[in-house]
């Protein structure tokens, strides 16, 4: 009697790698909660203090969005403060754009270079030369894109060489590594046998490349541009140099413009917390977060078109 | 596996220990009375420099002096965040702010000037005709007799301190049309010095051989004129307080109001003296003179 | 045109693609380098800052630099490489999976300087910690959780199903097969992700201007107790950080030297991270080799 009890509970405790499973699974849920609620308090912080310009200072959403003159400072004839925001949307939806669709071409290829053609002169050279320019300062890349870039567009275009060309010269820049290193790492996880399979069915390099390896690597080339962009989309302080970081609506590529991230960090510092002016700029941080969700879905959209293809 | 155990579990009782240690042997002096000072970055230089002096000569205390802005400085001195809040602007001139809640102390004077690229052709421009040129009816060097090149013109961002004085004394009152906008004096001074037609302001230790000074009315911004307001554009430095000082905060404040910083760190980072002053400002603008001295 | 001149021309494209980023990024870092290697010294590396005269150094925001780098990765790394665990071998693939992900994907886009106040105004005013290199880590950790979490499960996926069948097969949980299999394999590309972010702290200024805080005091290189002010491992000092130096001097520096200081400070930077480039990668190498052949 004895021993087959103890056996049964022996036999229903928990074995020590079950009790293992359960620790890793709860402690890696425990992470990923954390990170749930880091976003959630960010966006939330955001979200009530973007929110409080239309609540507490009755501003009315459309003006917002569809008003071409930021003053918040300043009440306009209307007798209400000027807050329109539209030449910050446009100009930080063109530059976002723009800078991807010079880079994802580049980085992409690049990354192709790296992973196909030549990994032994990817890993020695580029890897390490990509990953090296994510660290430098937006400051320095800020100053060498006014002193290279702004005098180059000034003399190729005329203007005074400060705008939405400029900046996307920089931000190409700017988000390439970040970019590339993330598609290398997409185009790694295609299992070899892929590659292997097509070389065999007697497809060039090339078609292998684009046939396969791209098709099968989308979601991930499209995440490497989704954070691409959201890296040009965040980027403020270098594109606040060459952009010109006037809120005045875009006439060309080459007059000077502004982005929303460039005026929230120019004003935020001197405006008072809790004032409309400073409410107004958290506004902006919130029209950032909408469109860059906007800008993912768009991109998820297309990805799976291309995955189905 | 038993012996691994051994091992992590030593190695905790050691760190335990030493960090007890540690503990028990820090320098409780340091642990002393600390104050921290957040605002304007124009006026982190002085107040940081002069917060090492004053650290050096009185052990056991710590003045921690950061930036972030005369908005991010007065909103926090006005939540009881801080002890001093760092700012270019009257607290009345700050939207937002209850200022009847703040006690202001007057540091520093500083002067702005006008600066435009080297290529301008221009030294010296009516009051007049920088308003014209702020306010867009100019467009062209030309019409005020300089080189044949389009005015550029780049501004402090909306809320800086240096804007607001430049517009209300500069520009008397004017405001500037929606242009460039930066938000530093290095910035500007770099955008200056490097693109052609460019006007902006900045205090007048910023101003080097890469950029051109204006005078205005043929006044020079010299710091003499800015004493007897001969050079309106010009305004305070201020340390502000919630309410009257104690203790380390009003030693601080007192020790960068005497001679002892005001003859030397002052005019070292190119601010004037308040005591230099013959005439005095109140937030309203208005000018009365004082006896000097 | 045949499939075999196509392959040709693109294949040339290819080079032609590589060459050209090759050829920007080599004339960039040529470009901060040339400028700033020649005000290097050894008086440069080492001195303390100086707020208004010529000759200051940048010995203590170049060891702040690293100590908040690794307070950073301490904090960031275990929690991204949790998450990352949970999101790629356990989580179901449904909306919720799909929703995290994408809010976490939308908070990198957020500008450093929002992720700075929001730390300005939780960790340094409301939880009393001051400007200090913990504000400044807690921050980084906020900015530096995305793109990490991102990049470790990009790593996970690079590790083959086979593997992990594998191990389930020889009677290994899924945790045990992670810890045990996937993870010592997937070593050199989390290592690639873990350089990326080390690369952005080290870069950025925003997010610490408002909470590390942008003063240097001085520090005392003898003192190796954390409990004191002066001590360079204390974790409650305010510390400015290379990249915030940059920025500072740039925006509001005074010293004559201002220029040759800005530019000197980016060669060390570059440096810096090229050296710790190398560090990584030869520790990930020999972590990979000792944790796959054991």
């Amino acid at each position: 009697m004895k021993t087959t009890e103890q056996l049964e509970a022996k036999l229903k405790r928990r074995s020590k790698a079950a009790k293992l499973e359960i620790w890793g699974r709860l402690i890696s849920l425990t992470a990923l909660m954390l990170i749930v609620a880091v976003v959630v308090a960010i966006i939330g912080f955001v979200a009530s203090k973007g929110i409080a310009t239309f609540t507490s200072n009755h501003v009315s959403l459309w003006d917002f969005l569809s008003g071409k003159s930021w003053n918040p400072g300043v009440n306009g004839a209307n007798g209400k403060p000027e807050v329109g925001a539209l030449p910050m949307i446009v100009g930080s939806f063109l530059i976002t754009i723009l800078s991807a669709i010079v880079a994802t071409p580049f980085a992409i290829g690049t990354a192709v270079f790296m992973n196909e053609i030549s990994p032994n002169k990817g890993a020695k050279i580029l890897q390490p030369v990509t990953e090296l320019l994510v660290g430098i300062p937006s400051v320095v890349y800020g100053f060498i894109g006014l002193s290279v870039v702004v005098p180059t567009t000034r003399a190729i275009f005329g203007g005074s060489g400060f705008g939405i060309l400029s900046g996307t010269c920089v931000l190409f820049v700017m988000i390439l590594p970040t970019v590339t290193s993330m598609s290398a790492d997409a185009l790694r996880a295609v299992p070899r046998y892929y590659r292997e399979a097509s070389l065999a069915l007697g497809a060039t390099q090339w078609q292998t490349i684009y046939k396969v390896v791209l098709r099968a690597a989308t979601p991930g080339l499209m995440t490497a541009v989704v954070f691409g962009m959201a890296r040009a989309f965040g980027e403020a302080l270098a594109v606040q140099m060459v952009i010109g970081n006037a809120a005045l609506m875009p006439n060309s590529l080459v007059s000077p413009s502004a982005t929303l991230t460039s005026v929230l960090t120019t004003g935020i510092g001197n405006t008072v917390m809790g004032s409309l002016q400073n409410n107004a700029l958290w506004s902006l941080a919130l029209v950032l977060l909408f469109m860059s969700l906007v800008f993912n879905l768009i991109i998820r959209l297309i990805g799976r078109k291309g995955r189905l293809q | 596996m038993s012996k691994k155990r051994w091992v992590q579990g030593l190695v905790l009782v050691v760190l335990v220990a030493l960090g007890f240690y540690a503990y028990q042997t820090r320098q409780v002096s340091h642990a002393g009375e600390s104050i921290t000072a957040v605002g304007s970055t124009a006026l982190q230089p002085l107040v940081e420099a002069a917060g090492e002096q004053y650290t050096g000569e009185h052990l056991g205390t710590f003045i921690n002096v950061q930036g972030g802005g005369t908005g991010t400085g007065l909103s926090q001195i006005q939540e009881g965040a801080v002890q001093i809040g760092n700012s270019d602007l009257f607290a009345a001139e700050q939207k937002g702010i209850r200022a009847k809640e703040l006690v202001d102390h007057r540091v520093a004077v500083v002067g702005i000037t006008p600066i435009v690229n080297k290529k301008v052709g221009v030294k010296d421009l009516s009051t007049h005709q920088l308003i014209q040129v702020f306010t867009g009816q100019v467009t062209n060097w030309r019409q005020v007799g300089g080189a044949d090149l389009p005015i550029v013109l780049i501004n402090r961002a909306q809320g800086s301190g240096t804007r607001a004085t430049f517009e209300q004394f500069g520009l008397e009152k004017h405001r500037s049309k929606t242009s460039q906008e930066q938000d530093s004096s290095g910035m500007v001074r770099s955008i200056v010095a490097t693109t052609p037609g460019a006007i902006s302001y900045v205090a007048f230790s910023y101003v080097d051989k890469t950029v051109q000074d204006l005078s205005l009315n043929h006044v020079a911004p010299t710091e003499d004129n800015v004493t007897t307001n001969r050079w309106k554009v010009w305004s305070y430095e201020h340390l502000y307080t919630k309410g009257q000082p104690t203790g380390l905060t009003k030693a601080f404040i007192a020790y960068v109001q005497s001679p002892a910083v005001q003859n030397t760190l002052v005019r070292q980072l190119g601010y004037l003296s308040p005591n230099q002053m013959m005439v005095e400002r109140n937030a309203t603008g208005q000018i009365t003179q004082t006896e000097g001295n | 045109m045949n499939s075999k001149t196509q392959n040709k021309i693109a294949i040339g494209g290819l080079y032609g693609i590589a060459g050209l980023v090759v050829l920007i990024l080599l004339a960039l870092l040529g470009y901060i380098l040339v400028s700033g290697v020649p005000q290097l010294s050894w008086h440069f590396l080492t001195a303390p800052g100086k707020a208004f005269l010529k000759g200051g150094g940048v010995g203590i925001q170049l060891y702040n630099s690293f100590y908040l780098l690794i307070l950073a990765m301490l904090i960031s790394f275990p929690i991204a490489l949790g998450a990352a665990i949970y999101l790629y071998e356990y989580a179901k693939d449904n909306w919720v999976t799909t929703t995290i992900r994408t809010a976490i994907e939308i908070l990198s886009s957020l500008p450093s300087v929002v992720v700075g106040l929001f730390g300005f105004l939780f960790f340094v005013v409301k939880l009393h910690l001051g400007f200090s290199i913990l504000s400044g880590a807690f921050a980084l950790t906020f900015f530096n959780l995305p793109l990490l979490t991102r990049s470790i499960e990009d790593s996970l996926r690079t590790i083959s199903d086979v593997q992990r069948e594998g191990g389930l097969a020889l009677g290994l949980s899924r945790w045990e097969t992670v810890t045990r299999v996937i993870l010592p394999a997937a070593v050199p590309s989390i290592l690639t992700g873990v350089i990326l972010s080390a690369g952005r702290v080290f870069g950025e200024a925003a997010a610490l201007i408002y909470t590390a805080g942008q003063s240097a005091p001085a520090l005392d290189f003898t003192d190796w107790n954390p409990f004191n002010i002066s001590s360079p491992l204390n974790p409650m000092r305010p510390a400015e950080t290379l990249a915030v130096h940059i920025w500072k001097i740039n925006s509001e520096g005074i010293m004559p030297d201002a220029k040759a200081i800005s530019s000197g400070s980016s060669a060390v930077l570059v440096i810096a991270i090229l050296l710790f480039n190398f560090a990584a990668r030869y520790l990930g190498k020999r972590l990979y080799k000792r944790l796959t052949s054991a």
